[in-house]
């Protein structure tokens, strides 16, 4: 780190994340929760986590310029640890809203911050999402009841610390999915949460040494190969069916096919059938051809149906049968789910219940796992 | 603690040497040879016009001109600044076998006898180096269950690639061309499955169960079909774990139609306790440089000795060396061979170390080895029990045998302290650095000791105290780990040019083009 360019961390903090007032939280949860802040000191829970965040991030002070937000969004957490950040932006009185989580990451944008480490859940992810895309690396210091995105850390300090590596230059991005519960679905009952885009995040490693980190081209090279080898595998007479995700649809890239990353899409012989599909459109597409469907894990837990691609119905999964779902996933990926199984949530028992146990998973150019789906 | 445990001080050589080529001075000579007399320029004329025109360098050579004192200065001094196998605790390095090699062996290979043969001599001139390959032979077959053997492979990947490939033939010639699918385990060695996908085939890896972190039998059930070529296999696999079950593995790939294959590079543990046959296995293949004390000699010169079934014997490399009650002969004319894989017989001297290490060990002495290793493994674990931020992984399973795989996942969550960090401060006492594990690290920041059976308990000590030792000091003062090494020749680098292939320089003339501009 040079002196005369100090690198800039943006910090956003969404203090009443986790406080129960959102849709598809266990109220139980939120009070315990809320109970727990108080006893820290806190009101809520997210000005405490941000406060642990930041204190592995006090070694590198002077090293730093800290931009936030006014008041609980940010700037009272950075001086309760000791920092003197600077503060951008304005707030009205009272409970703060999405939108002054978006106003922030514009001011973010504005100030050109290094990193923006925000405190949240997938909500505050959602918010941030939309207005950085991908134009600035952020992590996720997780607050929220529901994390559900892959853009969190896995607890306040290792936030901190992958913020501190990632501004020291020991770390590079990938990236990774911004997922929320679906309100419509839990109308119905049912928890599942939809795909809503993906952010850069800063992003170690932990299943190569040291010397490999930072080899994000490798977990694309990873990507490219499982595309290769399910191009050179089609058949003509199949209808694909093409999941949302980044790795599927890296099979669209290579193809040089228009695609929609968060949709569903179908192609056959190589060429676009339809794009962005719903249920209804999907089932009819299967009544009339020999389908495969190609899906990936989504999200921390390792879902592979019934997190953002629901449009993948288990009458759609029934339609095309157990032998004709092809999942793909590169082995880091699979990794990190520390030998936990692979999911399926639908709305369907028997059709969860139909794609139970050892399945191959595609993790490159003929190299395959098999792999738990509970 | 014992006296003899205790950590003594250390330091490395540290000579700043430059890179060869930056040495010497234009005109300086390491031998002046004398002018070539007359009469032989006249009868030879000039060396030169030996060598065809199109092949005449235009140019002299840029090598550095020097002295010979500065020569020999400079090798004795990288030579210092190496840390062998034979200087140091070389507990660290699971999966590599780091056994003490007697040295009456290096004595035996430097006999003339031995080391002056030539490689195309006549068979009826080398009757006694066959005699030597095909008793090994003999040996080998006892120690595996398998008919017969080939020492032709260089090393164990190799010999796994000579498997991989045998596999294939075998179902070429039975018209089953189909069969394109190898299965191997995670923690199998990761030759297992690249050496085979060299061959040509797509290779499926069961995942270990979270629990027992063994591959799970139903995993396997899922993955066979008529795809099925064969099953390659590591046992113990790289967790120091033994797969109990493997002969339902085996039945289930015969059932399948596949062949099996034994990775026994992880042998140690099993002489005399546990066969490639008995388990239903149809080849194997070792590391006679590992488990059979001749000496790995910095990737060679090795040999991993492949053994085949009698049903597969007439896919093995030719030559197969055999006997006819008078003499050894070199057998070529196998019609299903897979044909060489590599030049002459081998690395026989490999063999001949072997030969010798087995001829003073007899058969009870072979599984007093591994009965020591076994002991040396379990010692090492309970030592190291009681040692901050160290587990077992899967530490179900509480009895390893060759080694053992450890997690320093507390030791990172409560310090920062990771195993790369660990890795480098090791050195700073005087032992080489760990080996973490192979790729992905399903165990979180791993690291995989293998105390064999020439380590004493004072050895397996030591070592443990250095772990120790490095533990406190990441509670107490993590920054002397992170900022590791400090006793070698070499302080911590910056790691990132090492993913960077534009920065990579494999030769001088590269470094030259990519970091001086120059050609």
């Amino acid at each position: 780190m040079t002196r005369e360019s100090k690198r800039k961390l943006g910090l956003i903090v969404n203090p009443i994340s986790g406080m129960g007032g959102s849709v598809g939280l266990k109220g139980t949860d939120g009070e315990k929760i809320l109970k727990k802040a108080i006893e820290l000191g806190a009101k809520p829970t997210s000005p405490s986590r941000a406060i642990e965040a930041l204190n592995e991030v006090l070694p590198i002070k002077n090293h730093i310029e800290l931009i936030t937000y006014p008041r609980d969004m940010g700037e009272a957490e950075a001086q309760a640890c000791g920092f003197e950040p600077k503060v951008i932006g304005t707030l009205e009185e009272g409970e703060t809203s999405p939108e002054d989580t978006r106003d922030a990451a514009r001011a973010m944008l504005r100030s050109e911050v290094d990193l923006i480490l925000f405190v949240g859940g997938d909500g505050t992810a959602r918010d941030i999402q939309e207005v950085i895309g991908d134009k600035l690396p952020v992590l996720g210091v997780p607050a929220g009841v529901k994390i559900h995105s892959g853009v969190f850390a896995i607890n306040p300090r290792s936030a901190g610390l992958l913020a501190v590596a990632y501004l020291q230059d020991k770390l590079s991005t990938q990236e990774s999915e911004v997922m929320d519960i679906d309100e419509e679905a839990f109308r119905h009952n049912r928890v599942s949460a939809k795909l809503y885009g993906y952010l850069r995040v800063p992003y170690e490693n932990q299943m190569i040494q040291g010397t490999k980190t930072g080899s994000a081209a490798s977990e694309k090279g990873d990507i490219q190969s499982i595309a290769w080898e399910i191009i050179d595998d089609m058949e003509d007479d199949y209808l694909y069916v093409i999941g949302p995700g980044t790795t599927t649809k890296a099979i669209m890239r290579q193809l040089g096919l228009k695609y929609a990353l968060l949709g569903v899409d179908a192609i056959r012989q190589k060429r676009l059938v339809a794009s962005d599909v719903n249920e209804k459109q999907l089932l009819a597409l299967v009544e009339k051809n020999k389908t495969k469907i190609i899906v990936t894990v989504i999200g921390g837990q390792g879902h592979i149906f019934g997190r953002g691609n629901q449009q993948i119905s288990s009458r759609v999964i029934e339609k095309v049968g157990k032998d004709n779902i092809v999942i793909i996933a590169t082995e880091n990926k699979i990794a990190t789910l520390r030998g936990r199984p692979l999911l399926v949530d639908t709305d369907s028992p028997e059709v969860n219940k139909l794609l139970k146990g050892y399945s191959r998973i595609v993790t490159g150019y003929g190299k395959y796992i098999m792999y738990r789906v509970a | 603690m014992n006296r003899r445990s205790e950590l003594r001080r250390y330091h490395a050589h540290v000579w700043d040497e430059p890179i060869v080529m930056q040495m010497g001075q234009k005109g300086e000579r390491g031998m002046m040879l004398a002018e070539v007399e007359d009469a032989i320029k006249r009868t030879v004329g000039e060396a030169a016009s030996y060598i065809p025109q199109n092949m005449q360098r235009k140019g002299q050579p840029r090598l550095p001109e020097m002295s010979q004192p500065h020569v020999l200065r400079h090798y004795l001094r990288l030579s210092q600044e190496t840390l062998g196998m034979a200087f140091n605790i070389d507990i660290g390095m699971g999966t590599c076998t780091m056994k003490y090699s007697p040295q009456v062996n290096e004595e035996l290979v430097r006999l003339p006898g031995f080391a002056d043969l030539h490689p195309y001599q006549d068979e009826e001139t080398v009757q006694g180096i066959l005699e030597i390959i095909y008793h090994f032979a003999r040996f080998m077959s006892e120690i595996s269950g398998m008919k017969e053997f080939t020492f032709q492979p260089g090393g164990g990947a190799h010999g796994i690639y000579t498997n991989a490939c045998m596999i294939r033939e075998y179902h070429k010639t039975n018209g089953e061309l189909d069969r394109n699918e190898i299965i191997s385990t995670l923690f199998s060695h990761p030759a297992d499955a690249a050496c085979p996908a060299t061959a040509g085939f797509k290779i499926i890896t069961l995942y270990p169960d979270p629990e027992t972190g063994l591959p799970n039998i139903e995993a396997l059930k899922a993955a066979v079909s008529k795809h099925t070529a064969g099953f390659m296999v590591t046992n113990p696999e790289d967790t120091g774990i033994f797969n109990p079950s493997i002969n339902e593995f085996v039945d289930i790939i015969h059932e399948a139609g596949g062949l099996c294959s034994y990775d026994q590079a992880n042998s140690n543990a099993l002489f005399g306790i546990a066969r490639a046959k008995e388990a239903g296995f149809d080849m194997c293949h070792f590391n006679i440089h590992k488990a059979f004390s001749s000496p790995h000699g910095c990737m060679g010169p090795a040999c991993g000795a492949v053994g085949v079934a009698e049903a597969l014997s007439e896919y093995l490399p030719v030559p197969i060396v055999t006997y006819d009650g008078s003499r050894y002969h070199l057998d070529y004319n196998r019609p299903n061979s897979i044909g060489k894989v590599r030049a002459f017989l081998g690395n026989i001297e490999t063999v001949v170390r072997a030969y010798a290490w087995i001829m003073s060990m007899g058969s009870e002495g072979l599984r007093q080895v591994s009965e020591t290793a076994i002991i040396n493994t379990n010692y090492l674990i309970r030592k190291i029990s009681d040692v901050p931020g160290v587990s077992m992984a899967y530490p179900k399973q509480r009895i390893r045998l060759d080694q053992v795989r450890f997690s320093l996942e507390k030791l990172k969550e409560d310090t920062g302290v990771d195993t790369d960090d660990v890795a480098r401060r090791i050195v700073d006492f005087g032992v080489q650095e760990y080996f973490t594990s192979h790729h992905p690290w399903v165990v979180p920041e791993p690291f995989l000791p293998e105390p064999c059976d020439t380590y004493s308990k004072e050895d397996i000590d030591y070592w443990v105290n250095i772990i120790r030792r490095i533990s406190e000091e990441a509670y107490k003062n993590p920054e002397i780990i992170r900022t590791a090494p400090h006793n070698q020749p070499i302080s911590k680098i910056k790691v990132e040019a090492l993913n960077d292939p534009s920065k990579w320089a494999l030769t001088w003339r590269a470094y030259l083009r990519k970091h001086k501009r120059e050609n």
